[in-house]
């Protein structure tokens, strides 16, 4: 994605701040492609339903913070000390944003599985 | 005067911790446009970052309560099935708004959009306090990323604002009703 490279100043880099901002945007997304799917397929609606009373709800939003955590954790490792390419990370991260409203939105959802 | 323990619920979830996230957003959003304005003061003093980091922090707490409080404790009570036959759907809001086409939409489209995008907020709201935490002021000088983190609180607020909004109307057409009463005070 972005390239990198080692930063000596004393400054903050922006690795930190990048890497917090694209897992943002996989969070996002992985809200809106769990949410597809679970509306696409029963077996999978069942499988999200790790409590019974919310339903997919409960498993689709669950695994997706988990999914947004584990790459943030692996992002901050790889960028902590790293001056990134912010404007690229900025544009995958508002892409993958927009990929979150998009899959969540219904009428777009029905359009999907229509297709 | 009395409420049922499920409106309680209701209030909290919607009025409690949603409604209060949305307000925060008018001085998050403020602030970190003030941060990018050419002649604004760059460096507030350090007793003002604080506060605005722990603004930051009360909005992800409000953000992740009113996820939590809502799929957890109101949302079940909305989606339970009704037992077949039932004529009185009062007590069952989903099954209330699908038995008609007039008010099916607000479940088709209201609650599976506001259920699904709410998520979107505090995902978001917690890397902008996250960022603000690590960076304070100096955020100001990496332009790209504060430029993002103001959109992605911008996009924080629009999803907080549908899920708001559906929440609102749908509460109007199915009321979340039920569960024990509690007397707040004695009529005369």
């Amino acid at each position: 994605m972005a390239s990198t490279k080692q930063t000596a100043s004393t400054e903050l880099p922006n690795g930190p701040g990048a890497a917090a901002l694209l897992a943002a945007g996989i969070g996002c997304a992985t809200m809106g492609v769990f949410t597809l799917l679970a509306e696409a397929s029963k077996g999978i609606n069942t499988l999200f339903s790790f409590y019974a009373p919310t339903g997919a709800l409960s498993g689709v939003s669950t695994s997706a913070i988990v999914v947004w955590l584990v790459a943030w954790f692996a992002l901050h490792r790889a960028w902590a000390v790293r001056e990134v390419a912010i404007l690229r990370v900025s544009i995958a991260a508002f892409v993958l944003l927009l990929i979150g409203f998009a899959l969540t939105f219904p009428p777009f959802i029905g359009l999907l599985q229509v297709t | 005067m009395e409420i049922t323990w499920r409106d309680l619920m209701t209030v909290l979830h919607g009025m409690g911790f949603g409604a209060l996230f949305m307000l925060a957003f008018t001085g998050a959003i403020a602030e970190l446009y003030r941060m990018s304005v050419p002649g604004s003061p760059a460096i507030p003093n350090p007793r003002y970052q604080t506060l605005f980091r722990f603004y930051l922090i009360g909005m992800v707490v409000l953000a992740w309560l009113s996820v939590f409080s809502g799929a957890y404790v109101v949302y079940p009570w909305y989606r339970a099935a009704a037992p077949a036959g039932l004529a009185d759907l009062a007590a069952y809001p989903r099954n209330l708004l699908l038995s008609s086409p007039t008010t099916s939409g607000w479940h088709r489209l209201g609650m599976e959009w506001k259920e699904h995008v709410a998520w979107i907020a505090p995902i978001a709201i917690t890397m902008v306090a996250y960022v603000y935490a690590t960076y304070g002021p100096s955020l100001a000088k990496h332009r790209h990323l504060h430029r993002a983190v103001f959109y992605f609180t911008l996009a924080a607020f629009v999803a907080t604002g549908i899920a708001g909004a559906f929440g609102a109307v749908l509460n109007k057409y199915a009321p979340i009703r039920g569960g024990e009463t509690i007397q707040l005070m004695k009529g005369n």
